[in-house]
């Protein structure tokens, strides 16, 4: 087993429901809703109007920075609406939504290039670059701003099948159902970064699509190392990945390049593989659907845009006691409260929960028993955090390297006086970068008022 | 599906939370103490069991009233305030009047927790305070029974034999007396004489192993005291065996009860390992120091209450190296401030 990280918890993982449920295909539905920002970074403006007709893998949304990725249509149909629409970050966000003609017409955009296999690296990356291809996992990184940025300084590509969120199974499943593609992809990027070898890391409790994975990269003699690793949260976040890998720490504020690292979800790599040598865009995702809420759990592939109420109605429904329903995971996850939100590209889970397991209290006491310190992967001390943050210490709070915190939620989640300290970490990192502008601002404003004065 | 009849909640992650509380930490507390209450009965008769009782009903009733009294949430269901009455009975020997337990009590929850906030407010541990407290009755607080005796359940107590505990021998340097008292097996069984919840430094090693094993305390305090007390005592012994000084100064007095139980109190303990091995090391010194020079023959309860004063400069000092910072640069940064 490789080296471990810092800290971290371990819930039960309840990905019993799901993980050997085969993914189903999920029948494209009425209609899909594309937010234009399903990704990190500028937010795309949208290409189609209203009454337009579009096909399978048209784009309808163009990126307007590097730091963005393209969004195509996922179904073929009729543009019925161009307006801000509810998105699973719990804001309004401009969209494109489209009503099915259940046609499926392929857009002539959609093929693959002419010799696939003698691609150069620069070429590959434009072909995931016009596939709108992002991070998987859940953050939406664009995969090619993380590749183009990361030629010649990357020595260490990992592929991350950890899968570390409890409930979860989508990548696991995958794993287990498309090994060929996910393999592909390795290859992909094993090109683009000019590296001997890819590393798989995948969490103990996968051991089976560890083994499966191993065979098929046998079979196809990919260049390819499957990593076992502990089975334990936030094992897959990029950071505690990079160091359970290499042993080394990306520093404060960098990104894991700076340590020669990139960190691929499996799935991103599967997406490169299909777009490279089918030219499909990004626009289909594996969600599963679980928790206690949920009446017949299921991993669904379904058209990226769908919304999440024809997922869960395809698994059934849910129990009418339903009191809070996620869109990934339940530690990092966002808690929804409109089913009309639409499945993103990194829509890993959708969960319901009937019982409340956040246990939350009416007093949250601290009693400085300093797990929350024991437990937090990047080494920081939430307890003194919390204390920062809700005196408004902000210098202190900056000190204690708040800006670091990766919002993983151990802390909380082992909290005995069940404090809100992650809740409090993101209301104090905004506080700070309020606070940051502000003084920027008034720095500008003095800088002005003085250069006038000069004038006069 | 019609999802607009839920009653739907968005609050932000993470959504689950481990099963511990407070109240579950202080149940497994208690828990841990069973084995050597159970011992002091054998040991001491049913006042053992009363006494303990006594001060936890004492404890849990003055925090539950003082909270409703001055208008705070209730907290005396968190049970920390049982542990803290289960604490302070078993510093105290078994023939301390009832009323002078409840006035400890008093002092406890109210002048070292309540005054200052409350659970995890506190810097100094409660049932260690008020025992500090209770000397003003050094009479009373000095009156040890033979193991075997049964203490009169109710009246008085005074009467009863004063005999000298271990710690006694110990502080006279009389290592060979106490030898010809009890033997080793007896110490660590813990058929001696001495503060009611203290004698069996093995159940007690068995109380604070169950709760390291369910993780409501880490080892880092109690192995650095003990291992401070036993190097110590070691190169430093007073009689002519250095093993045998060690051993007894281990098992005796109030070590075992005082490094697995009262030091490694959240409250008013460091947060980080490092800070947690730093207020082990100091409390071994002071204990040492005090069992060595001191006028009192035990130094277990002066010497983690000095630490608990110095817990604020460990946890302002001593602080986790953060990820991805390199440790030349923290102190860089710490230099230009």
């Amino acid at each position: 087993m490789a080296q471990a990280f810092f800290g971290g918890i371990h819930p039960h993982d309840s990905k019993a429901a799901t993980n050997k449920k085969p993914i189903e295909l999920m029948p494209p539905t009425a209609q899909v809703v594309l937010p234009m920002s399903l990704h990190i970074g500028a937010p795309c403006r949208p290409c189609v109007a209203v009454g337009d007709h579009v096909k399978i893998g048209q784009v309808v949304g163009e990126a307007t920075a590097f730091v963005s990725a393209p969004i195509h249509a996922s179904i073929s149909g009729t543009v019925t609406a161009v307006e801000p629409r509810p998105h699973f970050n719990g804001l309004q966000v401009m969209s494109v939504v489209i009503e099915n003609d259940f046609e499926d017409t392929v857009d002539e955009s959609v093929h693959p290039p002419k010799d696939p296999d003698g691609l150069t690296a620069e070429q590959i990356v434009e072909v995931v670059k016009n596939a709108g291809i992002v991070g998987h996992g859940g953050a939406t990184f664009p995969a090619h701003v993380k590749i183009s940025s990361g030629i010649g300084k990357v020595d260490t590509v990992i592929l991350n099948g950890c899968e570390c969120e409890t409930y979860i199974t989508s990548d696991h499943r995958l794993m287990m159902e498309e090994p060929e593609e996910i393999i592909g992809g390795a290859k992909l990027l094993a090109k683009v970064f000019k590296v001997d070898q890819i590393i798989l890391a995948i969490e103990a409790n996968k051991a089976n699509a560890a083994e499966l994975m191993r065979l098929k990269i046998e079979q196809l003699g990919a260049p390819i190392k499957v990593e076992v690793l502990r089975t334990r949260y936030p094992q897959g976040a990029e950071k505690q990945l990079c160091q359970a890998i290499t042993g080394k720490q990306i520093p404060s504020g960098a990104l894991p390049a700076s340590i020669g690292c990139a960190v691929f979800n499996v799935d991103t790599a599967g997406a490169i593989y299909r777009a490279v040598y089918r030219g499909i865009p990004d626009i289909r995702r594996i969600v599963t659907v679980s928790g206690s809420g949920v009446r017949d759990p299921k991993n669904l592939n379904c058209r990226i845009g769908t919304p999440f109420r024809e997922l869960l109605d395809a698994c059934g429904g849910v129990y009418p006691d339903t009191f809070k329903i996620l869109a990934g995971g339940p530690m990092m996850g966002y808690a929804q409260y409109n089913m009309d939100v639409p499945v993103g590209k990194g829509t890993n889970g959708i969960l319901a929960f009937r019982k409340d397991e956040e246990r939350t209290v009416a007093d949250p006491t601290c009693i400085r028993c300093g797990k929350c310190t024991s437990v937090c992967p990047m080494r920081l001390q939430p307890l003194f955090m919390y204390m920062y943050e809700s005196r408004d210490m902000l210098k202190e709070l900056e000190a204690a390297h708040v800006m670091d915190c990766i919002e993983c939620g151990c802390c909380a989640y082992i909290c005995p006086g069940r404090l809100h300290l992650t809740q409090t970490f993101r209301t104090g990192k905004q506080k700070i970068l309020n606070a940051r502008a502000k003084a920027k601002a008034e720095a500008e404003a003095a800088a002005k008022a003085a250069e006038e004065k000069k004038e006069a | 599906m019609d999802y607009k009849e839920l009653k739907l909640i968005a609050s932000t992650s993470p959504h689950i939370r481990s099963k511990n509380s407070a109240r579950t930490l202080m149940v497994d507390v208690i828990i841990a103490l069973l084995p050597a209450l159970a011992f002091s009965v054998y040991n001491f008769g049913m006042r053992a069991l009363t006494l303990t009782l006594v001060s936890m009903a004492g404890c849990v009733v003055i925090e539950a009233a003082y909270r409703v009294l001055t208008g705070r949430h209730q907290t005396a269901s968190d049970l920390s305030a049982a542990v803290t009455g289960m604490l302070l009975a078993f510093v105290c020997p078994v023939t301390l009047p009832y009323w002078t337990i409840l006035l400890a009590d008093a002092f406890a929850i109210i002048i070292v927790k309540q005054l200052y906030g409350g659970i995890g407010k506190n810097f100094m541990n409660p049932a260690l305070g008020a025992r500090a407290f209770l000397f003003s009755w050094a009479g009373l607080m000095s009156n040890w029974v033979a193991p075997g005796t049964k203490a009169a359940l109710w009246g008085s107590t005074a009467d009863a034999a004063t005999y000298a505990t271990p710690m006694s021998f110990l502080h006279a340097n009389d290592l060979e007396g106490l030898k010809r008292v009890y033997d080793l097996p007896a110490m660590f069984i813990g058929r001696t004489g001495g503060s009611l919840g203290e004698v069996s430094a093995m159940l007690l090693l068995f109380g604070g192993v169950f709760l390291i094993l369910r993780r409501v305390i880490a080892w880092y305090i109690p192995a650095s005291y003990i291992g401070t007390v036993a190097v110590l005592t070691f190169l430093f012994p007073r009689g002519n065996d250095p093993r045998e000084w060690m051993l007894y100064n281990l098992l005796g007095g109030g070590l075992m009860l005082g490094a697995f139980f009262m030091a490694t109190d959240f409250v008013t303990s460091p947060v980080t390992r490092r800070g947690q091995a730093i207020f082990g090391v100091g409390c071994g010194l002071l204990t040492v120091f005090i069992r060595y020079f001191g006028s009192y023959n035990e130094g277990v309860c002066y010497s983690i209450l000095i630490m608990n004063l110095c817990v604020w400069l460990i946890d302002k000092y001593v602080k986790p190296h953060h990820f991805g910072v390199p440790r030349t640069a923290k102190k860089k940064e710490e230099a230009g401030k």
